[in-house]
């Protein structure tokens, strides 16, 4: 009577099809090889920009040696090259015995693991020869961000496919968190990298001032939450589990704890725009956030903590639980930290001062770093069939981590609330207590070079890994991998009745992937859609026109001054205080960065704030200052600029970025562009004037790429162009 | 700041990607049972 017997009759998942499979972990062991090569690299630049900010002829006079390139370098290998390559050596290895499958296809692997190499190295080259976005965490230019952009979906394509043939039906709470990272970095990559080219290497956004600022620090803030956090977090709930040999002390709170985060991070990013000229709902919105995440936060750190329970004995015998609860108990204070400094009152302190930097060190090498050793001191030996060299070498590394970053850490809080209070502090006659800046930097200098002793420690820590890791794979070997058993899943609509939900839901059910893949498409779409009119109409421009646009020359100066990294250590939003009023002039306005493309309001002030620096100074104070600011401000420890006086402007090339930035909405006319060139020779041949004047005898002066810098510095806070 | 009119949706559509992930994962009955998975990964290797 019955037909087909599979479809009336209930099956169960012991009915799969029996299917043999193997684990690619070669994929695994090659991410491991470029976690530690390019950790290496990461913390070397690091130790070289903080000793340079305690010494600055470290800066050595040369351009891609000076801080400003080599800070963005720094923080894009340890985020994209380091932590990046840590997950996804976590996430390949643990995917798949999470989902009891292959991942989806080798090929698809090897080009993620070769373009995200490629992308790195072309990355720090383009960044050292001054190639960037001016844009934090996102400098890379349009081609790589491109090149990203495909990688990352040959990675998400791998992924999901792998999901889709999983043969374990629940989804492990890791692999949520793993999920997250991928769907959202990829909106934020690709909504926050929105450009138009100039040339080959270098763009313009298609957001300026204050929207450019929104949505970088939404990026920004969302970086942090879905590179830094989210794979991390879903890397500690698979491998602490796995090293303690116990279950997560509450699954249950691992859920919550995902579904939490996730709801609430995308909200949090305008806590980096505190007290300034972003509108004051919004930046309560971020505050808003930032506190509610406190609590799923340390709901995370507590669950893995507890996992240990009945467990702490053995912290004394096996290194990698130490790393593992050391790493969150770093990230239950970068998260207490993080809240904290998202108040208003807390921020306008530590904004802008070393505060912010040890708070991202507390999370990046206190949890990511540890974490990522953590996992590698768990994998290499499993990986190579091997056990770890020594313990000892291990034990050694955890302590100059530790107090490496311990060291870090205590210094840079101390730099950042004295700097703070002394840019606070009014005497008795309610005049700045220090009113040279400069004051306020020569104290804390001590303290850049306790810095660098951390850092120092923590890097030895690095090297000591290495040596132990070489010694653990020089003894081990690679083995076949184990054919493994597995039952195909059987699909949610054939188990059953006592399985099945009404009949829309199984309508649902039935095509999960296409399901999300039309979602994510949907999101994508509606976000173009709600682009294009940005870019488009006039009116989504904050319109003053008594605002002038750059000239030629000044925008050109702009370019320099992006491509040098001044925004590394200077900020340009003077926030609504008094004691920034009483020291740079009245707070910012909107209206002053509308035409700035990229935005460059800073998050750090290692030198002064320059919204209002233009026309305080004479141009031959800034001749003088670019090519020794030692000749001006004597205990400055600001980079000579000695090339900016000697490389040629290429004025040729300002029409077709006065044209890429009116095609952006900038109101240029058709003969500004076409005598762009001239225009700015004009006004170049004035400020060289002014310089012989002081006594600059170059005698090919008038092209010099110092003249646009000037005329942009001088701009600066100005409606328009003074031109006496 | 007529950047919030991108973004707002946005976030509210990130938001809801996930929200409907939950739902799918909900009806998918991924959370009938929250003891064994975190049992079920210290077996194999």
């Amino acid at each position: 009577m019955i037909a087909n017997p599979s479809i009336n009759q209930p099956l169960s998942d012991q009915d799969g099809v029996m299917e043999t499979f193997t684990y690619d972990d070669r994929i695994v062991r090659w991410f491991a090889y470029a976690t530690m090569a390019w950790g290496l690299i990461a913390f070397l630049a690091g130790l070289i920009i903080a000793f340079q900010l305690a010494f600055w002829p470290l800066n050595l006079d040369m351009p891609w040696m000076t801080f400003g390139r080599l800070r963005p370098l720094h923080t894009n290998a340890a985020i994209f090259a380091f932590a990046c390559n840590a997950v996804f050596m976590g996430i390949y290895h643990s995917t798949q015995r999470l989902l009891k499958a292959r991942m989806y296809s080798d090929w698809l692997s090897q080009i993620h693991f070769w373009g995200w190499q490629l992308i790195i190295v072309v990355g720090a080259i383009t960044l050292l020869m001054g190639y960037t976005t001016g844009k934090e965490y996102a400098e890379l230019e349009w081609p790589i961000d491109i090149a990203i952009t495909v990688v990352w979906v040959a990675f998400a394509v791998n992924f999901f496919g792998t999901l889709f043939k999983r043969r374990e039906r629940h989804i492990y709470v890791a692999i949520w968190f793993y999920i997250a990272t991928i769907v959202t970095v990829a909106i934020l990559h690709i909504v926050n990298s929105l450009a138009l080219p100039v040339s080959f290497l270098q763009s313009y956004p298609v957001y300026a001032g204050v929207q450019d600022a929104l949505v970088q620090w939404w990026y920004g803030h969302n970086a942090v939450a879905f590179v830094l956090t989210t794979p991390f977090l879903g890397l500690m709930y698979y491998y602490v589990p796995k090293a303690a040999n116990r279950p997560v002390y509450s699954y249950r709170l691992s859920i919550i704890h995902f579904w939490a985060l996730v709801f609430m991070y995308i909200w949090a990013g305008p806590h980096h725009l505190l007290n300034t000229a972003l509108p004051e709902w919004a930046q309560t919105v971020g505050i808003v956030f930032s506190i509610m995440l406190w609590a799923p936060s340390w709901g995370g750190m507590i669950n893995g903590l507890l996992t240990l329970r009945g467990a702490w004995d053995r912290l004394r015998t096996e290194p990698v639980l130490k790393y593992f609860v050391a790493a969150l108990t770093f990230y239950g204070m970068a998260t207490f930290e993080g809240p904290l400094l998202s108040i208003r009152a807390v921020n306008a302190l530590s904004h802008y001062t070393d505060w912010t930097i040890a708070h991202v060190h507390g999370g990046t090498l206190g949890w990511n770093g540890l974490l990522t050793f953590a996992i590698l001191y768990y994998l290499v030996p499993r990986l190579w069939n091997t056990k770890l060299y020594s313990n000892k070498l291990a034990d050694a590394h955890f302590w100059l981590a530790v107090s490496g970053t311990g060291i870090y850490m205590l210094s840079m809080w101390a730099a950042g609330i004295t700097q703070g209070l002394m840019w606070q502090a009014l005497n008795a006659e309610g005049q700045l207590t220090y009113p040279d800046f400069i004051v306020t930097v020569t104290r804390i200098v001590p303290l850049y070079w306790v810095r660098g002793i951390g850092g120092t420690l923590f890097l030895l820590g690095f090297l000591v890994m290495l040596w132990n890791m070489y010694k653990t794979i020089q003894s081990g070997q690679i083995e076949t991998p184990k054919v493994r058993q597995g039952r195909r899943l059987v699909p949610l609509d054939r188990l059953g009745a006592d399985h099945m939900g009404d009949q829309p839901h199984r309508v649902l059910e039935g095509l999960p992937m296409l399901f999300s893949v039309l979602t994510v498409i949907a999101v994508l779409i509606g976000s173009v859609i709600s682009i294009i009119p940005a870019l488009t109409v006039q009116e989504f421009l904050p319109a003053d026109k008594t605002y002038r646009p750059y000239t030629p020359l000044e925008l050109a100066g702009r370019d320099i001054y992006v491509r040098e990294g001044c925004y590394t250590c200077h900020s340009q939003m003077i926030r609504v205080s008094l004691d920034e009023t009483m020291r740079y002039g009245p707070p910012s306005k909107l209206a002053e960065s509308q035409y700035d493309r990229p935005f460059q309001w800073g998050s750090k002030r290692t030198g002064p704030d320059l919204a209002r620096v233009g026309q305080k100074y004479p141009d031959m104070w800034h001749y003088r200052h670019m090519n020794n600011p030692r000749d001006i401000v004597p205990q400055s420890i600001m980079p000579n600029y000695p090339w900016l006086l000697s490389d040629s402007l290429d004025f040729e090339a300002l029409g077709n970025k006065l044209q890429v930035m009116q095609t952006l909405g900038v109101p240029y006319s058709d003969a500004e562009i076409i005598g762009a060139s001239q225009q700015a020779q004009e006004q170049a041949a004035g400020v060289a004037a002014r310089l012989r004047e002081g006594g600059v005898t170059d005698p090919d002066l008038e092209t010099k790429e110092i003249l646009a810098l000037i005329a942009y510095l001088q701009r600066m806070g100005q409606k328009e162009s003074v031109q006496p | 700041m007529s950047i919030l009119i991108l973004f707002v949706p946005m976030a509210i559509g990130i938001s809801l990607v996930f929200l409907l992930a939950f739902i799918w994962a909900a009806r998918q009955r991924q959370f009938e049972d929250l003891e064994t998975p975190a049992h079920r990964i210290l077996f194999d290797d």
